[in-house]
């Protein structure tokens, strides 16, 4: 069974992780196809009709792999989650099926459009299909999210005994849920600076060349724009606003900052440090006073709960929780008193940390104390993966505030391409918003640990009744089959990198200029 | 808005509806991709092929991936246990979907022929494993699923992937196939010319009469060969959604019982057997358009064929008939399928019409003078 659990959780962390490389670039890259277009529309300069076709076309070979990798997600919940699927499938299904009819379509629609639609569509049509695919994929990122955010911090849902499950009581709650709202912002405009890193690297790499150099000027100013816009909001709009509701998120943000008592308000920052889980304390912290405090709760008198402050609840909860699953026992096996059910409407709230018992003890309500005392330890995330992932993620994020802010400026000042160190920085600093997005999903997913919905339906509850067999084959497959696919697409994106706007065949750029000239000196 | 049992019966036609336009749209860039490596050896006519379904592929495919949240959202529990209990079928369904988009957008990038040729192979399997497993599926469906549900429903299936396989599941299988393939050829007779117009042609004529026969075979099967499941009583019909509320028999004949009951619904399988016909009569006559409309309504009659005799059972249980998930119990709560219905009534209408808009904008032939003059948009 526990096997069942870690493989599945493996598969969905490995898929949900590759299928966030591409996504992300998808997302940015559209909205600077749209202002590149817009730029042609309104100016009527072919270099910028060339910029959009030329980068429209990298953004086609990213977007195949984000459909391809989104589909997985789509499957594994039915397939590797069944019952979550299940028992949440009332609320986390509809924000999925609305992204289905109000998002996707109308992306995938006018993707096809934007490719093929060049000699058909007027210059107007044209540009409206491009920006319907930028609005449609951001669209699609905010009914995943408010999925998402539901798992987070689930509102507007309430358990019903009679069809076992998560019913919705509130579609407002849901999505105007501020965990949602906060992941959206976070999330979409981390996506826009990984769009514009892109474009900033690879027109460094023309520039370093000293080759396409107008071509590559104006797509690096926009870059640097959109990207300093977008890490900014990433930056100031960070995530941790969501952190005060919900004792998940209270959690993740205590783990993230290994912060195991609860400290008097303002709690001091704890920049570096090695959190040790088994003694729970943090070893060799170096402190920022008042710094945490600031962050997470933007106060000086509102505090931060520590770990063992929440750990101390979750114990309380779990034996509420027993209590609650022993009725929910009643109540399916027939007895549906008055007295029954209004004894379980009382601590019904606690019956997800009931089930956090499974685990350990098959039966809940005959737990030990010693059981009770292992679920308690387990309904915290592990705190040193969180600490070091979140200081990865931030490290990441402010190396990029400088790239794009001195992009920005040597824009401004009309000196793109004088300094080449600088170049060569934006070149190789292409991974960055990858890191950072990846370690930042680390956090928001492994934070939410034990839980798959927070406080409601424990991970290891969630599975399918599957074997591990058929498990391990989906993983040795799907490994494969994406690593292949990897391949091919970097050795694509580096071909047409490498070529450039030559690969538009207009006759224009470096390569086919090479090429004339040396068929004039012939 | 609307009563919980009107709300239960519009998701069952809406999800109906989903999966009706995807065999429609993807029927035919999926047809398109099987006959790929067949129909031709010529890199040029290839291009030309997957030039008629480039612009739309993507937008076909998300009837599949709306379809399938849909599902998800409207029939959790159905969701749940046929996507767990068909773990290996989803997965190879799966594994063959990756490689249509990568095949579709990658395979022109380069020029080298192995390549390409490589990428056709791909794309061929990413089109004709598909509608096989899908075919397979629904013969399972009209079998009986082997599961259980416990007392807190979660399911489990008892069988393995190789008792999927049986004489009927894989005639339906073949059917689907076929259905598919026919939807691509109509579609390629209409969109190319010469040549390649002449053999999908003759194909859709070959075709034609063997989907009407093989259908034939189908419903004859279901009618004298297999046990339909049969409610003999359920509890409210807007009560909250719980399987084990009911009782369900299995009886020879029982998927027929929605005929005699409403014989109007008679002619979902009649012009079933006919449309198919009909196609290849209208691409005798060099009636392309006619030769689309009619496999296009082919599958509508074929899939409302199968909504009719399994009515009300989504998915049956060939262990504990009385746990089968009906339209009515296993639904979404009343306000998730409220909101859900509000969303599809909104937005449905505007995908069909941007949808169409598409296509109209794509309209007419494509040979190879079209492709000579536009190389800049044929990425």
């Amino acid at each position: 069974m526990d096997d069942i659990v870690d493989l599945s959780r493996f598969q969905f962390a490995m898929t949900a992780m590759y299928h966030f490389l591409f996504v992300p670039l998808t997302l940015g890259l559209a909205w600077m196809l749209a202002v590149m277009e817009s730029l042609y529309v309104m100016t009527k300069k072919e270099v910028y009709k060339d910029m959009t076709q030329f980068w429209g076309k990298l953004f086609g070979i990213n977007f195949a792999l984000g459909v391809t990798t989104g589909l997985t997600m789509e499957f594994q919940f039915g397939t590797n989650w069944a019952y979550y699927s299940h028992y949440v499938g009332d609320i986390f299904g509809a924000p999925l099926a609305i992204e289905g009819m109000m998002a996707f379509f109308l992306e995938s629609t006018f993707v096809g459009l934007f490719f093929f639609g060049w000699d058909r569509l007027s210059k107007l049509q044209h540009l409206m299909a491009t920006w319907l695919v930028a609005i449609g994929s951001s669209m699609s990122a905010l009914w995943i999210l408010i999925a998402n955010g539901w798992m987070q911090n689930p509102v507007g849902a309430e358990f019903n005994y009679v069809t076992m499950r998560m019913e919705m009581t509130s579609f407002v709650d849901l999505i105007l849920n501020p965990v949602a709202q906060v992941k959206f912002v976070h999330t979409v405009a981390g996506s826009y600076v990984a769009g514009a890193m892109f474009v900033l690297a690879i027109s460094s790499y023309y520039l370093l060349k000293g080759r396409d150099l107008s071509f590559a000027k104006r797509s690096f100013a926009i870059a640097a724009a959109f990207g300093l816009a977008g890490i900014i909001s990433t930056l100031v709009l960070g995530d941790e606003s969501g952190y005060e509701v919900g004792d998940v998120q209270k959690s993740k943000l205590a783990a993230i900052e290994s912060e195991w008592d609860t400290q008097e308000a303002p709690a001091s920052f704890t920049l570096i440090g090695i959190p040790n889980q088994a003694e729970q304390r943090t070893d060799y912290a170096i402190k920022i006073p008042y710094a945490l405090g600031l962050i997470a709760t933007r106060s000086l008198d509102k505090q931060v709960i520590g770990l063992k402050d929440l750990m101390k609840s979750h114990k309380e909860r779990i034996r509420n929780g027993m209590i609650a699953y022993g009725l929910l026992e009643q109540l399916r096996s027939g007895d549906t008193s008055d007295q029954t059910v209004a004894a379980f409407e009382k601590v019904k709230i606690d019956l997800g940390y009931g089930l956090l018992l499974k685990k350990y003890a098959p039966n809940v309500v005959d737990a030990t104390e010693a059981q009770i005392q292992q679920a308690t330890d387990d309904s915290i995330p592990g705190v040193a993966p969180m600490f070091f992932a979140f200081r990865i993620m931030v490290g990441a994020g402010i190396a990029l505030l400088g790239i794009f802010l001195f992009a920005f400026y040597q824009s401004a000042r009309n000196r793109i391409g004088h300094s080449k160190f600088f170049h060569r920085l934006c070149l190789y600093g292409l991974p960055l918003p990858w890191i950072a997005i990846e370690s930042g999903w680390f956090v928001a997913e492994y934070g939410r640990q034990p839980w798959a919905i927070a406080e409601i339906l424990p991970t290891h509850m969630g599975v399918s009744s599957v074997s591990s067999n058929q498990v391990l084959f989906s993983i040795i497959s799907i490994a494969t089959f994406y690593l292949v696919l990897l391949v091919i697409e970097i050795f694509l994106m580096f071909k047409f990198s490498r070529m450039g706007p030559s690969s538009l065949n207009t006759g224009k750029y470096h390569f086919e200029q090479l090429e004339n000239k040396i068929v004039d000196n012939h | 808005m609307f009563e919980y049992e009107t709300l239960r019966m519009i998701w069952w036609v809406l999800i109906s509806v989903l999966l009706i336009g995807f065999v429609i749209t993807d029927g035919f860039d999926m047809g398109v991709g099987t006959l790929l490596p067949f129909i031709t050896k010529k890199d040029e006519e290839r291009r030309i092929m997957l030039r008629t379904i480039a612009p739309h592929w993507e937008g076909n495919q998300v009837w599949l991936v709306t379809g399938a949240a849909a599902i998800f959202a409207a029939w959790p529990s159905v969701y749940a246990t046929a996507f767990s209990g068909f773990y290996v079928a989803m997965m190879l369904t799966l594994f063959a979907l990756f490689f249509r988009p990568v095949g579709l957008e990658y395979r022109n990038k380069i020029e080298d022929p192995r390549w390409r040729y490589s990428w056709d192979w791909a794309i061929f399997a990413g089109s004709t494993i598909p509608p096989i497993v899908f075919g397979v599926a629904f013969a399972n469906l009209l079998e009986g699923v082997p599961y259980v549900l416990n007392e807190f429903l979660q399911s489990q299936y008892k069988g393995g992937f190789l008792d999927l396989f049986n004489p009927f599941s894989l005639l339906v299988g073949v059917f689907s196939l076929v259905l598919f393939v026919l939807q691509g050829s109509t579609w390629l007779q209409m969109k190319t010319e010469g040549d390649l117009r002449a053999r999908a042609r003759r194909i859709t004529m070959v075709l034609g009469p063997v989907a009407t026969i093989l259908f034939a075979i189908a419903g004859l099967w279901v009618a004298y060969g297999l046990n339909g499941y049969v409610l003999t009583s359920i509890g409210d019909l807007s009560g909250p959604s719980n399987p084990f509320l009911k009782t369900v028999e299995l009886q020879a004949g029982g998927w027929l019982l929605n005929y005699e009951k409403y014989p109007v619904t008679m002619l979902a399988p009649l012009l079933g057997l006919l449309f198919p016909l009909l196609a290849a009569l209208a691409s005798k006559y060099n009636r392309c358009g006619w030769a689309f409309f009619t496999t296009s309504l082919m599958q509508v009659a074929v899939l409302s064929t199968f909504a009719v005799s399994t009515f009300p059972f989504i998915l049956s249980s060939s262990i504990d008939p009385n746990i089968s998930f009906t339209v009515w119990d296993a639904t979404s709560s009343e306000l998730t399928l409220n909101i859900m219905s509000i969303t599809a009534a909104i937005f449905l209408p505007i995908i069909l019409l941007y949808t169409s808009w598409g296509y109209f904008k794509m309209f007419g032939r494509i040979g190879k003078e079209f492709m000579a003059k536009s190389q800049q948009s044929s990425y």
